[in-house]
């Protein structure tokens, strides 16, 4: 269980280049426990790219990210144990099963039980009966759910997500939310990009608007969606 | 870092203009070991006019392998201290050094073969510098093909290191194999037992061309500090 | 330490079940140094030489050729679904990483040579004779180092465009070496001559494997983390 008191996620003054395109600008994040901050913006606004930073994959040029007060992209890698991520691709191995796989990302997190962690996350997310098949055998939302599977597997605090409710059915997308909610309600902490904020609204409890590299908006998620429409439509053109 | 680009590449410009000018002055010291060699040296007794090639191989296998190896220090340098400016010198030191060996792999068969009557040997000097060249190449390839320039930072280090920590390898092999096969005294790569004379001509010639690196590689650094404050973020 | 052991050898099952799941890289390989036996076995001039002073070079060039295509496979998996961020966002030290991505290439190599090694006693009617355990010593000396090489350099290569050209321009240079050591061992084993006459070799080739071992160890962090 995470501790109550200091941020989950923290991150400070984030910058980031390829080549000759800036693409975080010193962007800050503070979550603490049941927090969800949704992220939108345009396409090549450094969403992704954002994520991959606070998941310890990409190294920031400047700043600092940091995991239960733990450095992430320094000293060693205790700090990615409470980290889950959920990319676009679902960094499975096409010749393991699900469960397989599963088991072999509870294994590289070093817990003391790999089969029965992943018999379990298994089982929550409704996949046990598919658990034997290869990931190729598998329907999108299935797929989703098994990449989902494979992040939540090890108990992670900080569950960061990109543009999950993409490509999800009606029902997926309930699903999803229920399983984000159960965590976010035992302590966790969450970072969503999206680019259906309908959809994450009542998930989250903060959102920003990240254009060009920076926030053009940031501040916790009041009121209705409509009412935030103009808000960040005008921050998409300030 | 915050200063503005268009200082930098006057900057980048002044370097280029050195070293070219450094290059000049490099090549007229050469011209001068030349004249050296051919007028002012005594002809080798056993070679005769044939070896005077080595006050040109000597020096170029000397210079491919000093820019070698800085590429491995600033390669190690870099992995350690990501400081960009380390990658900046290793390109361009790699590109220097893989003209040197491609002029001493091409000039040697070249010259050697009316002259003693065969394209190649695997001597301990042409085989390092071959092996250099390959390297080389294959560096200058790999920066090719990345085209994110902190990635390929990162992975011409990893090989520029790599390639340093073989070069004792190759001369480790070619040392095992002189012990069981003694080569002829002139294609020994150093030899103390030059009379005075070959041994000056030879100096001369060596700093020479050591100076023609530290001219070619500041002109080259100049030129890729340019195109990298043009690409940049800042440029205007 | 005994952690990174234990993830390394996680990551090395995985990739050994993987592949006997799917056995197409390495039957491609297999039968890729087959037909490279063969091949040479047709290039010669059967009157000039006799098959067994052949015998090293055209094993350990078999050798060098296969380990290569064999290669490529470690990081090509991992390409697939991006599963390579699956390895990196967990708290492995990338040092194990690497460990983990050897040890399968060296059993992925390891059973291709063993293919390749009767497939060329049979084909070139050589007697291996005596010098048999010596001959399979020097091929796990050597490819122990080359792998490691191997390894770091198919990392890089399989983020560039011509992948399948990149390795053989990084890796040939570094592994030219230890395949001519061993030759230098297979050739005087062969001849029935003492140890005392290969110690030089062996020497270099052992040399080899712990300097560029500890190499790619260190500097693999270097090539997969961003």
């Amino acid at each position: 269980m995470p501790s109550s008191d200091g941020p989950l996620l923290e991150a400070f003054d984030l910058h980031r280049t390829y080549g000759a395109v800036r693409v975080l600008c010193g962007v800050g994040v503070r979550l603490a426990a049941g927090e969800t901050l949704a992220v939108v913006g345009p396409n090549g606004a450094g969403k992704t790219t954002l994520l991959r930073v606070l998941a310890g994959l990409t190294r920031p040029a400047r700043g600092e990210v940091r995991v239960l007060g733990r450095p992430l992209h320094r000293g060693n890698h205790d700090a990615r144990r409470s980290i889950g991520f959920l990319p676009h691709q679902s960094l499975l191995y096409d010749d393991l099963t699900v469960e397989e796989n599963v088991v072999f990302a509870a294994r590289l997190f070093g817990l003391p039980d790999p089969r029965r962690a992943a018999r379990r996350i298994l089982q929550e997310l409704d996949l046990a009966s598919r658990s034997r098949d290869r990931p190729r055998q598998l329907s999108r939302g299935l797929l989703q759910r098994a990449a989902l599977a494979r992040a939540l597997v090890h108990a992670p605090s900080v569950l960061l997500l990109d543009e999950p409710f993409t490509g999800l059915d009606a029902d997926g997308a309930d699903r999803l939310g229920t399983v984000l909610r159960d965590r976010l309600a035992a302590g966790a902490a969450a970072v969503l990009v999206t680019h259906q904020l309908a959809e994450a609204w009542d998930l989250a409890t903060c959102v920003g608007v990240l254009v060009a590299g920076r926030w053009a908006l940031e501040g916790p998620r009041e009121g209705a969606l409509a009412d935030f429409t103009p808000r960040w439509a005008a921050a998409l053109h300030g | 870092m915050t200063e503005p680009a268009g200082a930098g590449l006057g900057q980048a410009r002044a370097l280029t203009r050195r070293g070219l000018g450094i290059s000049v002055v490099a090549l007229v010291a050469f011209a001068g070991a030349c004249v050296l060699a051919l007028g002012f040296t005594p002809v080798e007794a056993r070679q005769g006019l044939a070896q005077k090639i080595f006050y040109l191989h000597v020096p170029a296998a000397w210079s491919a392998l000093m820019a070698f190896s800085l590429v491995g220090i600033a390669s190690a340098l870099y992995l350690w201290l990501h400081d960009p400016r380390l990658d900046l010198f290793a390109e361009a030191s790699a590109e220097v050094g893989v003209m040197f060996s491609a002029v001493m792999l091409t000039t040697g068969p070249i010259w050697a073969k009316p002259i003693w009557g065969t394209w190649w040997t695997w001597d301990a000097r042409l085989t390092l510098t071959l092996f250099l060249f390959f390297i080389f190449v294959g560096y200058l390839a790999l920066r090719a093909a990345v085209h994110d320039p902190d990635e390929r930072a990162r992975f011409s280090a990893v090989l520029g290191i790599m390639g340093l920590v073989l070069v004792p390898f190759i001369h480790l092999t070619v040392y095992l194999f002189r012990t069981l096969h003694p080569q002829p005294v002139v294609l020994k790569p150093s030899a103390p037992s030059l009379p005075w004379e070959m041994l000056r001509t030879l100096m001369v010639a060596v700093a020479a061309f050591t100076l023609l690196y530290v001219g070619l590689v500041t002109a080259r650094y100049g030129l890729g500090l340019a195109r990298r404050l043009r690409e940049s973020p800042d440029a205007p | 330490m005994a952690e990174a052991l234990r993830l390394a050898l996680v990551i090395a099952a995985k990739d050994v079940r993987a592949e006997l799941r799917n056995r197409t890289a390495i039957l491609s390989a297999s039968v890729f140094a087959a037909l490279v036996l063969v091949i040479f076995y047709f290039s010669r001039d059967p009157t000039a030489v006799p098959a067994i002073v052949l015998a090293p070079s055209v094993l350990w060039v078999t050798f060098a050729f296969a380990a290569i295509v064999a290669l490529n496979r470690a990081f090509t998996v991992e390409r697939e679904h991006g599963a390579i961020d699956g390895l990196l966002l967990a708290p492995v030290p990338r040092g194990a990483l690497f460990l983990g991505k050897y040890l399968a290439n060296l059993a992925f190599v390891g059973v291709v040579q063993a293919v390749t090694l009767p497939l060329f006693v049979v084909f070139f009617n050589v007697d291996l004779g005596p010098a048999l355990p010596g001959i399979i010593g020097t091929a796990v000396l050597a490819t122990v180092g080359f792998v490691a090489v191997g390894t770091v350099f198919s990392a890089m290569a399989v983020r560039t465009r011509f992948a399948e050209l990149m390795l053989p321009v990084l890796l040939l240079p570094f592994m030219v070496w230890p395949m001519r050591w061993a030759v230098e061992i297979t050739a005087r084993l062969l001849d029935g001559r003492p140890l005392s006459e290969m110690l030089g070799w062996l020497r270099l080739l052992a040399l080899y494997d712990v300097v560029f071992l500890t190499l790619c160890i260190m500097v693999f962090g270097a090539v997969v983390d961003e």
